[in-house]
Parts: structure tokens; sequence; C-alpha cells
């Protein structure tokens, strides 16, 4: 929001939180300035792990990559499938979770609400158990990979439901009322006004989501799924080289993750069109 | 414009906020007054279309409004409607939001709505402001564009529930000095405001609404230099207190 207002005097805008936080502004940092900065933290950060490394008496080798490289890609591939699979479902979830809790049926409005909060309220390994073990022999559910990814939907979804349904009732009343006043059916209402703000108000915390389905798919190792995690389990229970194989662990998952963080950043200050 | 009602009442959830409003007048600037909580938006909301009354019945022109939502939405497409504050769609910018409705309920093209929103800004004194969004604008500049929107579908009647109350005094001069260029030019409307000034020198008629009901009705000159409830006597008085 860099744009000056022109015409009769301009309203005094509001200064972000962050100001008053921060002595500047980080947006106004010159770019140059950014990366070196950030470069001599990176330097610094890995420099420590090093020492620690060091200090530990630890000898870290990546020596078993070049033997397990397919089954390590294979790995990376399967938590790559299971969470954007898991992303769509729980996407779907979501959405429907979030418009069942404004429900007028009150029994439809009570399952969504308890839902999200047993969910919200119980850690993910309890749900990938109970769900794998009791839900999914009682119903048959054996393939490992389905399993986990509508647990990992279902856990996912309780979030994406609140992040919906915040952004749902931040939605300013008044700009409803003047969609009416203008004409517009409630389905034009939908489609011109309240899903495109929807949109611009989700997508930040909802990039931010998907960062942790990854994250949390680690957690499907539990039940012998052969995603990344699990496949490091395995090649370290062989090999002993576990602090190679966790570091790299990491870091595959960062490679992941680093730039949907960025992605979320950047809608962050794209869409901000503010209330 | 006949606007005729017929003992109009209202209740929210049980309490009743308009009590038998009957009024039948030709209006071309009616200004509602009034103490806050007497009623006025409510008033203004089933005029506009935006309401149903609980009871009662309302003519405009002779034509009796049904109150059924599919006719009321089209009722609501004749007029134009402003809102205190908020009114704009915020993810779209100025020209957008005028040009929208245009295309999607006036079923006018691409271009004859772009131009049309043009124009109607670029009177209004927004020519530098088409491609900035809400928050981008200063609350006068905001209520000239929502009065943009509101005079672009070229509705038969204006209605402005209080435009100038969430602004600072100079934008609502700026605003008001809109209003009465679109009075002047023939733009034919329904005003709530606390603006007494605005009430009794650019509006030809003014109703006094009270504790929801419509205590006086009448030339803007004879509610103003001659109150005949004690009401609006006190209403009137206390105004005056604090004015230079």
């Amino acid at each position: 929001m860099s744009e000056q207002k022109t015409g009769s005097s301009p309203q005094v805008r509001k200064r972000p939180l962050g100001n008053f936080l921060f002595a500047t502004d980080p947006g106004s940092v010159r770019p140059g300035k950014t990366a070196l900065n950030y470069l001599l933290v990176c330097v610094a950060v890995i420099a420590l792990v090093w020492v620690s490394l060091g200090l530990a008496g630890i000898s870290v080798n990546f020596d078993f990559v070049a033997q397990y490289r397919t089954r390590i890609w294979d790995g990376f591939c399967m938590t790559v499938g299971i969470s954007a699979a898991s992303l769509v479902a729980s996407l779907i979830i979501g959405i429907l979770v979030a418009l069942g809790q404004g429900a007028r049926f009150l029994p439809l409005r009570y399952l969504c609400d308890l839902y999200v909060k047993i969910i919200r309220g119980t850690p993910l390994i309890v749900q990938v158990y109970f769900f794998y073990y009791i839900i999914g022999t009682a119903w048959g559910v054996d393939n490992r990979v389905f399993a986990g990814i509508l647990i990992l939907s279902f856990f996912s979804g309780a979030y994406i439901a609140e992040i919906v349904r915040g952004s749902l009732m931040s939605l300013d009343p008044t700009q409803l009322e003047a969609a009416r006043a203008v004409g517009f059916t409630r389905w034009q209402t939908m489609r011109y006004v309240v899903a495109p703000q929807l949109v611009a108000r989700t997508l930040p915390a909802l990039t931010g989501q998907v960062a942790s389905i990854i994250k949390d798919s680690s957690l499907l190792s539990v039940i012998a799924v052969i995603e990344l995690t699990q496949t490091m389990r395995e090649i370290t229970a062989t090999n002993y080289n576990f602090f190679g194989g966790f570091l790299l662990l990491g870091a595959l998952y960062l490679v992941l993750t680093l730039p949907i963080m960025a992605i979320s950043r950047h809608f962050e200050k794209k869409l901000d069109y503010a209330r | 414009m006949r606007v005729k009602l017929e003992h109009l009442c209202r209740s929210f959830d049980g309490v009743e906020v308009l009590h038998d409003i009957s009024f039948d007048e030709e209006v071309a600037s009616l200004a509602i007054i009034g103490p806050s909580g007497g009623g006025k938006s409510t008033l203004l909301r089933i005029i506009g279309g935006l309401l149903a009354p609980t009871s009662g019945s309302m003519e405009i022109d002779g034509d009796p409004i049904e109150f059924d939502e599919a006719a009321l939405r089209n009722y609501r497409t004749t007029l134009g409607f402003v809102f205190q504050d908020g009114g704009l769609f915020h993810h779209l910018d100025a020209l957008e939001n005028v040009a929208l409705p245009l295309r999607t309920v006036h079923h006018l093209s691409e271009d004859e709505a772009q131009s049309r929103s043009l124009e109607l800004l670029e009177r209004l004194g927004l020519a530098d402001s088409l491609k900035k969004r809400p928050a981008q604008l200063s609350g006068g500049q905001k209520q000239r564009v929502a009065i943009a929107r509101a005079l672009a579908v070229r509705p038969r009647l204006l209605l402005l529930d209080e435009p100038t109350s969430a602004l600072d005094p100079e934008f609502t001069t700026e605003v008001l000095d809109v209003v009465r260029d679109l009075k002047d030019e023939g733009t034919r409307f329904i005003i709530v405001t606390h603006e007494m000034g605005f009430a009794r020198h650019a509006c030809d008629k003014v109703a006094f609404l009270y504790d929801g009901r419509l205590l006086e009705h009448g030339d803007a000159a004879r509610i103003f230099d001659q109150p005949q409830t004690a009401e609006l006597k006190r209403f009137l008085s206390r105004l005056l207190e604090w004015s230079i």
C-alpha cells in the first residue's frame, strides 16, 4: 500500500502494528541490504550447528545418499503426494464444516463444532492410532496410504474450517446489505462479493496450513506409510547414521516448506486491501 | 414522486420499533430527522425495499409494493442506496464498484458500463481515484463513490442513510454539496440526517421521527419555524445549544 492518496485532504492511515513493535518497517529496507543481512544470519546459524556438532563429538556424513537415493526420492514423492491429496480433501472438509457451523439445523451445527473441538484438542498421533487401528479396522480401511490421507485430511480440515470461519465472520455486514441494495441475488452476492474477499482473506493462512500438512504427514510414519520420514527411519535403522539421516530429513522438509512460506508472505502483502 | 405509507409497523424480535407510520406526500427531497434510535434507518430501509414491514402497506407513484424477496429485489434495482459507512465493496476499485452492478444487474455491455461509470465519477470529482480501492480513499471520497454507484443505475429515487455521520466536518460539507447539486439537477432523494442546516435549507420536506412514531412532517420551513409537538421543540432546542 505505497500509493499516495490524492484529491481533497487524505485521511490519516493507521500505522500497522509492526511499526509499533519494530523500529523500522521491515519492508522498507533496501533489497541488497536485506540479502546481505540474511546471508549473514544463515552463515551464523550454520556455524552454530557446526560448532555444536563438533562439541558433541559427532561427525556427520551423507555417504548413504548415493546408495539410497531412489528410496529417498520415492519417500519424498510420497510425502508430496499425500500432502497434496490431503490439502484438496481438507479444503473441501474445511469449507463444508465452516458453513455447517453457521447452519440453521442445530444438530449439524453442533456436530461441526464438536468435530473442530475434538480434532484441535487432541494430538495428531492419538488421532492417527485411533483412526487407523479402531475406525480403519472396523470399517475395513486397510490401505495405509489411503488411511493416512484420510486422517491427515480430517486433522487439517478442522484447522481450515477455523480459518474459513474466521474470514467469514470478518466480512463487513454493511457490504452484504449494499450488495442487496444494488439488486444482487444471493448467488451474485456470493460470486461477486463474498467469494473474492474470502479467497483474499484465507489465502495467506491457507498456504501456511499447507506447510503444516507437509510437516504433519511425517507422523503417518507411525502406521508405516512409507513417506519421507518412514523412509529415513528405515534407512537409519540399517546404517545407524542417525545424525546424517535426520539432518537430511529436516533439510528435505525445508525444501518443501520454505518456498510455501514465501508464497504465503507474498499473498499476505498482495491481497492486503484492509477493511 | 408520490410516496404513500399506510399504517406501517415493524418489529424486531417482538419489540416494535416503528409504530403505525402513515405518510402521503409528493417527494422531491425529504429529510428524515429525529433522535438516534427513533427508527429513522429502519423506515428508510423499508422505503428502500431492504426490509419488509411487519404490517402495513406502501405505494410508490400509485404502485403498491409487494414485500416478497423477488419483488423487492426488482424494486431495489430502481433505487439508489447510500449507507453511512462501508457500503463499498472492499476488494474492488472505485470504477469497478460503480460498473459491476451495471453489468451484472442491469445488463449493460462492458463499454457502456465503463463509460457511464467514468462519466459519473469524473463529475463527482473522482477522476484521479478511479483505480483506488476503498481503503485508499478518504471518507468523503468513499461516500462520493457510493453516491456515484447509486446514481449510475439512474434510480427514480436516491436514498441516503446518514451519509455523513462517519465523516469529519470538512468531508461532511463535501458530501452534502454533492447531494445539493444533485437536487438542483432534479434528482429526487430521501435522506436520514443529523445535519439540520442541510435538512432545513436543501430539503423541501422534513419528517420528524421520534421513538418509532412519525410525530410531524411537512415543509422544511414550517417544521423548523413552527414546531408543533413538544418533542420536536425540545429536539430542535437541544441542537441549538452548541451552535455558533
